[in-house]
């Protein structure tokens, strides 16, 4: 590719010499494997309830087909997969984050591929057109994201319930740790971290939006490391909750 | 340990605006030298009409940076043993400038984009005659103010570095981080929204971090400057509830105290 500088015409050549392209190729396949797998679990429509668990694919379920209805607001004419109704909200939330829109921007769509390696692509336009001028409703989705948690927050709860009795079971924990690495990772979202004070020029008169905005950055400092372990997470709760509800597994119950 | 046996090697750009060729030189190094040190070497012995840019030699002027095996860097900053023994180190200059000669380049783009950001224009004084700003309000944009303008972000910046059609339209990361000092400062008026999203044009950057990357300050570029910035063009452009918030509870425009002198070139 040439520039002005005229160096590129000559020594066309990627100078770096150690392997940059691992990077952008484990982003394709982690969330392309991500994406092909929520997916497939949104549609199975089946096994996702294993009392007391409930797959957070199909949380909060709002049909009345569900096996374990949150909130039944569609009628028994809704014969789809419950999962279809709100799959899309926790993935437009990853797929407008920050953080993921530099991963896919590198892996799939090679813009650039990584630091210093020319762009793929012949023209550019980054988010100044449609459809990525769209992601500048990020915090949209994270206003339906933080709705979620709270839903995700009581099937966590409920996770204790053991027919009326207070148990913990391997699916239990997971259930928790799904929740506490989605509350890091909503939480010290970008937009969360501008909403909850950083539009702020002065905190001096705004204790406490400045100590949320605080919490906020806490958290964003790692964002990226919130992002993968709970992308992980979530997809692991499903599938063992998956396994507990197909008799794959028995789930060990400590307290029951 | 001095040890003059072992030998450095590299692959150095040579050539002017009209073209050139990697050259490669072998001179004798000793412990402790950075690729700086070693560029100087060849200057000495072997290639004295070698043109480098540099300074400091402290990682504080900002002068030496360059392309080391494909990577933005300061010469005066990679310590020679980070490198294998007898690996050839490939030294190019910044390819998204245009080049003066060898690894010395035209990074005047830079200056036109500086003198298009409206500067500091402050609030009137208070009651007593003073200006106070705090210290939980000053720590976020001390992080902006370390910037030594090396320009390496603007270098790995993919949005000028690959799209040469875009230096028009783009400001770059260095700039978004001046910016970002100015529009987050607590006591400065001047409203540059407009200015970032159209003629800085902020939404070409598509946040791959690579200028967070580079930065040898380890200036937050990405994170704590263009994603907060990015933020602020959302609620004053693109979010409806913020529009419909500015239309029911509009404020005017804070004005400059009376007496305060304008300062020249405070115009948008």
């Amino acid at each position: 590719m040439a520039t002005a500088s005229g160096v590129r015409r000559i020594g066309d050549r990627v100078e770096r010499k150690d392997l940059w392209w691992v990077e952008p190729l484990i982003y394709v396949v982690v969330l392309g494997g991500f994406v092909v797998y929520a997916t497939w679990a949104s549609l199975a429509n089946g096994n996702y309830y294993a009392d007391p668990y409930l797959s957070p694919f199909y949380s909060p379920c709002l049909a009345q087909n569900c096996v374990h209805p949150t909130l039944p607001l569609l009628g028994s004419w809704w014969n789809l997969s419950p999962a279809i109704l709100i799959v899309g909200s926790p993935l437009a939330f990853r797929f407008t984050c920050y953080y993921y829109r530099r991963s896919y921007y590198r892996g799939f769509f090679r813009s650039p591929p990584a630091c210093l390696v020319p762009d793929a692509p012949k023209t550019y336009s980054g988010e100044t057109r449609f459809p990525f001028i769209i992601q500048n409703l990020h915090r949209y989705t994270l206003y339906i994201a933080v709705l979620v948690l709270v839903v995700l927050w009581w099937d966590a709860i409920e996770a204790f319930n053991f027919h009326g009795h207070f148990g913990i079971g391997l699916g239990t924990v997971i259930m928790v740790a799904n929740v506490l690495l989605l509350t890091g990772y909503t939480l010290g979202c970008h937009s969360a971290r501008y909403l909850v004070g950083g539009y702020l020029d002065s905190f001096h008169k705004a204790s406490l939006r400045f100590r949320l905005w605080t919490y906020s950055n806490r958290l964003n400092v790692r964002h990226n490391r919130w992002a993968w372990a709970s992308l992980v997470v979530v997809g692991l709760t499903d599938l063992y909750i998956r396994l507990v509800a197909m008799g794959v597994i028995v789930d060990p119950r400590w307290i029951s | 340990m001095t040890d003059e046996t072992r030998d450095a090697t590299m692959s150095i750009w040579r050539g002017t605006k009209t073209g050139g060729r990697f050259e490669t030189y072998t001179v004798p190094m000793v412990e402790g030298m950075v690729v700086l040190d070693v560029i100087h070497r060849i200057q000495a012995l072997r290639a004295p009409d070698l043109a480098v840019r540099w300074n400091c030699k402290a990682g504080k002027c900002g002068s030496c940076s360059a392309e080391i095996n494909g990577h933005a860097r300061l010469l005066c900053m990679t310590r020679m043993n980070t490198f294998a023994p007898g690996e050839e180190i490939t030294v190019s200059p910044m390819k998204t400038f245009p080049i003066i000669k060898d690894l010395v380049t035209d990074v005047s783009f830079n200056y036109e984009k500086a003198k298009e950001i409206p500067a500091f224009k402050p609030k009137p004084k208070e009651a007593d005659g003073t200006r106070r700003m705090y210290q939980e309000d000053i720590d976020r944009v001390q992080e902006f103010h370390k910037c030594i303008e090396c320009f390496l972000c603007q270098d790995t910046c993919h949005v000028i570095r690959d799209h040469e059609e875009n230096k028009k339209a783009f400001a770059g990361p260095r700039f978004f981080v001046r910016l970002a000092a100015l529009e987050m400062h607590p006591l400065d008026t001047n409203d540059r929204l407009e200015l970032i999203r159209q003629k800085a044009g902020l939404g070409f950057c598509n946040i791959t971090k690579c200028c967070t990357e580079v930065c040898p300050e380890d200036i937050h570029i990405t994170d704590n400057a263009i994603i907060p910035l990015k933020e602020r063009i959302v609620t004053e452009f693109y979010d409806p509830l913020a529009w419909v918030k500015r239309r029911v509870l509009s404020k005017g425009a804070q004005q400059p105290g009376p007496g305060e002198p304008e300062p020249p070139s405070a115009k948008a």
